[in-house]
């Protein structure tokens, strides 16, 4: 039977009726087509479908819909816009730290969050903090460079993440 | 061959164009994008490795909620839908043919790997469909199982297929073994060594996934999957398994989240969706779980191999020997005996100028997943046996492993070079990229580091692998000779648009190897513009003329030359609209800077210029050219190229504990000339990645009764970022001689040379303590045992 609940995702408030067994990345996925949230596996190793819950990186296949109502999500979609990146995104491009692209979302879920819990990460730091999300592309080498590099301009000049991160 | 000159921007580290879409959550992969009244199918998999089908009973799935259908491989049968075709046939020693036994999509009476499929559910919504698969009923007569490749040519072992009697596949070899005996005989030393190259599952991170659509009314067909060569898909799929025509039938295979392999072939599920798309008149999708990906994509190595160096009293190879057992699993995917044969035996030779070698392969069915090309592809295991037994050389005959393959390397004026083993290596330099490696490297300060670290206690050891590959496969009529079954060249069109700009249809795909940009790259290049006039379309049969696809870093090296080939008629073409223009003869003009200039006068008119002329021709030469401007190009190579390198891996092992933690890894690679360095070392780094996992953490086991122990990644130890080392990657050049652009292709290396560099690191790390062979994975579990048992010798 499904269960309707209220919710915010990327800023808009949004009604759903979900299935009590619906995980939050299918209805993601699905009912909001937003598919930038991937699923990369089953017993979730993966970090594919991360997004923020409430300012909070979660792996998006580890939590009911119905468990998210009353939260404010923000998917990669609501991240940044082609026009308007968010520094992450822009770093990421800046140091080639994709390939095909498919861990990229929840990789640069991820790596926000890391960096809102610690501005100022050193190379060990990035790397075990981004240990919950495999990329089989680029052997992480440019993603952590990435990230670094991001660390600094968002130490340097104040930006919206920063503000609500 | 007339080179192709940078203007700028071949050779610049240009930003990905691709990246905007994926960074912001807008790339389209096949699970991503819905058809109207789209279903969903649910595969029912064998949980057995060996069974015989007694009956299937559907009843209580198609009862269950939202299922439309339920479908066996009797079904199937039944609607004459024929199995995967090989694509690749080798011959056994005595001249006749390997066993090729068939693959239905769906089994009939017989499963041969756990995974194997047997039905499959047809529902409204995903969920209903994975549900009511649960509720299908098989009723299996179990039956014995062997998954271990030497077991399973042992007298009476289990058999898989009845076509293959004593599972063997293919009795191969190379190399003339009268030489080689020879060689052997005269031999001062002779090196041995037993090896396992480890089984591995590619696990690109999108899962696989395919959506079937017909269209009654136009008898259309069509397939989006997640395919590395969707042309080579529709041509399997067409011919083979429905006996449809081509203009009937379009694959995309649009965003795709990787593939290193796995995602060349075509799979039961992308006939199983189309079949049924047909069957039932709606679209069908079915994506793989992370957990049939384990059990259904193709995976890779799993070779046996003994190997035997001959070598003279100054340490020059003499001879080189190697007989290997090749795992091929449960059936024959598609290119599955081209890799542990010709994509293997070729490259025994390495960068060595050994004058005799010989090589037996044996390929054999067992009851596990299919096995055919990931990453390096044949490739990765003949660099492991090769730089395995140098090093092992060099510490028998304690000489310095650099000195020994100095010795030993195909001198830098010995090109072209025939190797014993069928190659022709067109140009290289090994000894500079050697240099430049252990420089970068710093090899001559390392006896300090590891002094340095006994005093913390820790093992630390340097490893080499000077490896060389085989790219760009290859000219069709080499590759047809050798068994393909398909042309291996590469398609391209060039389509100026009346305005100037410019779109490229490539029958290469790009699924994380940026074509669109490096391809962009050369057009805009060539043709004077800007990249953003330029747009790169590839993986759709319904908008490009053909293509063979993406493997075996082959997409610049072949289709860039296509691209070239067919951007240089637009060229010319344009020069002699241009000289119509102009008033002047097509010889007097040059193209350049995005000018076609009367030499030695100011006269000139602008590419954009023509292109117009081209669709208004209203001044035009119309006795001599037709109007508009689009040239295409099929190019099939006139050899492989050979890219080659030297990778140094430094690291330290905790005694205590086995662990191993790489300290400094370096590689200076010659891919000869290169498009996008940012491009070219990325693609480093991901190789590099997957050759440490292969050699310190990934391994596919299967236990005894065929069931995957590693079936998750709680089990299946995949590279993460805290388990690897940030890389000093650089690159020498020798052009390669017989294509355009003089490249060679980069998209494997890092996997291939890295194994062997890693293990001869650990190997050197414990030699004080005597430890001779450590297996991959070298995980901490394995390495300490290998210390303790040495430990355990040296007190008995
Ligand atoms: S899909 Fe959620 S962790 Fe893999
Ligand atoms: S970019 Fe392909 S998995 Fe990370």
């Amino acid at each position: 039977m499904a269960i309707p609940m209220d919710l915010q995702v990327n800023g808009q408030a949004v009604h759903l009726e979900v299935e009590p067994e619906t995980l939050l990345v299918d209805a993601l996925r699905n009912a909001l087509q937003l598919t930038g949230t991937h699923v990369g596996c089953d017993t979730s190793q993966c970090g594919a479908c991360t997004v923020h819950v409430d300012g909070k990186s979660v792996k998006s296949c580890t939590m009911l819909a119905v468990q998210a109502a009353g939260t404010a999500i923000t998917t990669i979609e609501g991240l940044g816009s082609p026009g308007a990146l968010h520094p992450m995104q822009a770093a990421f491009r800046q140091h080639h730290a994709l390939q095909c692209g498919f861990c990229t979302p929840g990789m640069i879920m991820s790596a926000v969050d890391l960096l809102a819990r610690n501005p100022n990460p050193s190379e060990a730091e990035v790397r075990a903090g981004l240990e919950g999300n495999i990329c089989r592309c680029t052997g992480y080498h440019n993603i952590v460079a990435a990230v670094l590099d991001c660390a600094k301009v968002m130490n340097s000049a104040p930006s919206r993440e920063k503000a609500h991160g | 061959m007339v080179e192709v000159k940078s203007n700028g921007l071949i050779g610049q580290a240009v930003k990905r164009t691709e990246d905007l879409r994926f960074i912001t959550g807008r790339g389209q992969y096949t699970d991503d994008m819905s058809r109207r009244q789209m279903v969903y199918a649910a595969m029912v998999r064998s949980p057995l490795a060996h069974a015989r089908i007694r009956s299937v009973d559907t009843s209580a799935a198609r009862a269950a909620p939202g299922v439309i259908a339920v479908y066996t491989g009797a079904d199937m049968a039944a609607d004459k839908i024929g199995g995967l075709p090989c694509g690749w046939a080798v011959k056994n020693k005595d001249g006749s043919a390997q066993a090729e036994p068939a693959h239905p999509a769906m089994q009939v009476e017989r499963v041969r790997h756990v995974g194997d499929h047997v039905a499959v559910v047809i529902a409204e919504t995903q969920a209903e469909a994975r549900a009511a698969a649960e509720l299908v009923n098989v009723d299996y007569e179990e039956l014995p199982v062997v998954v271990d490749a030497r077991a399973a040519l042992a007298p009476g072992a289990p058999q898989v297929h009845a076509e293959a009697p004593n599972n063997l596949c293919f009795d191969w070899e190379l190399g003339d073994a009268s030489a080689v005996a020879a060689a052997f005989s005269k031999a001062a030393h002779i090196v041995k060594l037993d090896l396992r190259n480890n089984r591995l599952i590619p696990n690109a991170m999108e899962p696989r996934s395919c959506i079937g659509d017909f269209d009654s009314s136009t008898s259309e067909n069509t397939l989006i999957t997640a395919s590395q060569n969707p042309h080579v898909i529709r041509l399997l799929l067409a011919a083979f398994v429905f006996g449809i025509p081509e203009h009937k039938f379009r694959v995309v295979a649009p965003d795709v989240g990787g593939g290193f392999g796995s995602k060349i072939y075509p799979y039961p599920e992308d006939v199983i969706v189309l079949w049924v798309a047909r069957k039932i008149g709606r679209p069908v999708k079915w994506t793989a779980t992370r957990s049939e990906a384990f059990l259904s994509d193709a995976q890779g190595r799993d070779h046996y191999s003994h190997v035997e160096l001959a070598l003279d009293k100054d340490a020059n190879f003499l001879g080189l020997k190697v007989d290997t057992i090749a795992n091929l699993g449960g059936y024959l995917s598609t290119f599955a005996p081209a890799v542990p044969t010709y994509l293997y035996g070729t490259l025994l030779a390495g960068c060595y100028r050994t004058p005799a070698i010989y090589v037996n392969v044996k390929g054999v069915f067992t009851h596990t997943a299919p096995v055919d090309a990931y990453r390096g592809a044949g490739r990765p295991e003949a660099t492991f046996v090769v730089e395995r037994i140098v090093e092992q050389a060099a510490r028998q005959l304690k000489i310095d492993p650099a000195e020994l393959r100095r010795r030993n390397f195909i001198p830098t004026d010995g090109f072209p070079y025939q190797t014993p083993v069928a190659l022709t290596y067109d140009t290289g330099n090994y000894h500079a990229t050697l240099a430049s490696g252990l420089k970068l490297a710093d090899y001559a300060g390392f006896a300090a580091r590891k002094a340095e670290a006994a005093k913390r206690g820790k093992l630390r050891g340097i490893g080499i692998s000077t490896y060389i590959e085989a790219c760009g496969i290859a000219p069709s009529a080499v590759a047809g000779a050798l068994g393909a079954r398909a042309g291996l060249f590469e398609a391209a069109t060039i389509r100026v648009n009346p305005t100037g700009s410019v779109t490229v249809l490539t029958g290469s795909h790009s699924h994380g190897q940026g074509h669109e940009t490096t391809f962009a790259q050369v057009v805009a290049d060539m043709l004077g513009i800007p990249m953003e006039s330029v747009e790169i379309v590839h993986g759709d049969t319904g908008k490009i003329p053909f293509g063979m696809g993406t493997y075996g870093s082959r997409s610049l090296a072949v289709g860039g030359a296509a691209i070239v080939n067919a951007t240089r008629k637009v060229i010319d073409k344009g020069r002699r609209i241009a000289a119509h223009l102009l008033e002047a003869s097509a010889e007097d003009i040059e193209f350049t800077g995005g000018r076609y200039v009367v030499k030695g006068t100011d006269r000139a008119k602008a590419f954009g210029e023509v292109a117009f002329t081209a669709y208004v021709p209203h001044n035009f030469p119309h006795e001599t050219e037709e109007p508009g401007l689009e040239e295409s190009a099929f190019y099939d190579p006139k050899n492989f190229t050979y890219p080659a390198g030297c990778h140094v891996c430094e690291l330290e092992i905790d005694p205590d504990t086995g662990v191993v933690e790489i300290v400094k890894f370096s590689a200076s690679d010659d891919f000869g000339r290169i498009v996008n360095p940012m491009i070219v070392e990325g693609q480093v780094h991901g190789g590099l990645v997957q050759g440490i996992g292969q050699a310190l953490l990934e391994n596919c086991v299967y236990d005894e009764s065929g069931q995957l122990l590693t079936g998750s990644y709680l089990d299946y130890c995949m590279p993460r970022a805290d388990d690897v080392p940030s890389f000093q990657v650089m690159t020498e050049c020798t052009p390669c001689t017989h294509n355009a652009l003089g490249v060679k292709g980069c998209g494997e290396a890092g996997a291939i040379g890295s194994p062997p560099a890693v293990i001869n690191a650990i190997l050197d790390a414990l030699s004080g303590l005597g430890v001779t062979d450590v297996p991959m994975p070298a995980t901490p579990h394995v390495v300490w045992s290998a210390i303790r048992a040495a430990k355990g010798r040296q007190v008995a």
